[in-house]
């Protein structure tokens, strides 16, 4: 029997990693994909729970995550063909039309 | 030792190790290949969790329509590996790192203070009761949870309509 508190360090370990590459990564798409890292972690971490109190509600929260996941990477990606087109480029240093 | 450890350290080993791929890889590609075998990894700790449902739903939609739609449009802006900077050690990166370290070294000291609850309500009962199963998580979602599940659905159609809308470029 695997303690819960293994797999919450696993989760803890796997949204830091991903938060690290949000702020350290510069190509917009590494940074959608680090997100993702970091929603893995918050489902694990509900289906953690849930295992641990014999409840399905954890799963259920998981199963919206991943939808919503869904939605969040084809508005994401739409927006960043868009920003490419008009752009050229995907690099989050050099899209600061918004920072003035 | 039993088994259930071993294949857990094994999937989180394998897990962290393709995670950190996703981050450190100079193309995209590699990012977004990594990334797939870190859902399929993740999938195997969720059949160790009893959420065999949930680890479908990974490989099918994280691993098979969340990543083609990613690696589609890396093709698509066809993006080489010049866009990466190298391993430069900047002011942002060691401060991101710092930032991330400390989130981690929080988040462990408070994990390591949750009083540890022995029983797991697994077993022969959780088997008797279908944990975990298709049928019972749709039961439950079609029953108590109901309204988010169709607020799910609208707000997928709302991202393909904006999908659509966003990516042409004349409306």
């Amino acid at each position: 029997m695997v303690p819960i508190s293994y797999y919450l360090i696993l989760a803890a370990a796997l949204f830091c990693l991903g938060m690290f590459g949000v702020l350290i990564r510069r190509n917009a798409l590494v940074v959608f994909m680090c997100v993702e890292l970091m929603l893995n972690a918050a489902n694990l971490t509900f289906l953690a729970f849930a295992k641990q109190n014999g409840n399905l509600t954890g799963h259920v929260s998981a199963f919206f995550v991943i939808a919503v996941a869904a939605a969040e990477a084809s508005i994401g990606l739409a927006i960043v063909i868009a920003v490419f087109r008009s752009r050229g480029t995907v690099n989050i240093d050099e899209i600061r039309t918004m920072k003035h | 030792m039993n088994i259930e450890l071993i294949l857990f350290g094994a999937f989180a080993l394998l897990t962290l190790l393709s995670a950190g791929l996703v981050i450190f890889a100079k193309s995209p590609i590699s990012s977004a290949m990594s990334l797939v075998a870190t859902f399929f990894f993740l999938a195997g700790i969720y059949v160790l969790l009893w959420a065999h449902t949930v680890a479908v739903l990974q490989v099918l939609v994280y691993a098979g329509a969340i990543m083609v739609l990613f690696l589609f449009v890396i093709m698509l802006l066809n993006l080489g590996e010049s866009t990466s900077t190298g391993p430069r050690l900047t002011l942002s990166r060691i401060a991101g790192g710092a930032a991330a370290a400390g989130l981690l070294a929080v988040l462990v000291v408070a994990i390591w203070r949750i009083p540890e609850r022995v029983e797991t309500f697994t077993g022969p009962q959780a088997v008797a009761n279908g944990f975990g199963t298709l049928a019972v998580i749709g039961q439950t979602i079609y029953t108590k949870w109901l309204l988010p599940f169709e607020a799910v659905s609208l707000l997928l159609l709302v991202g393909m309509v904006g999908a659509v809308v966003v990516a042409k470029s004349r409306i």
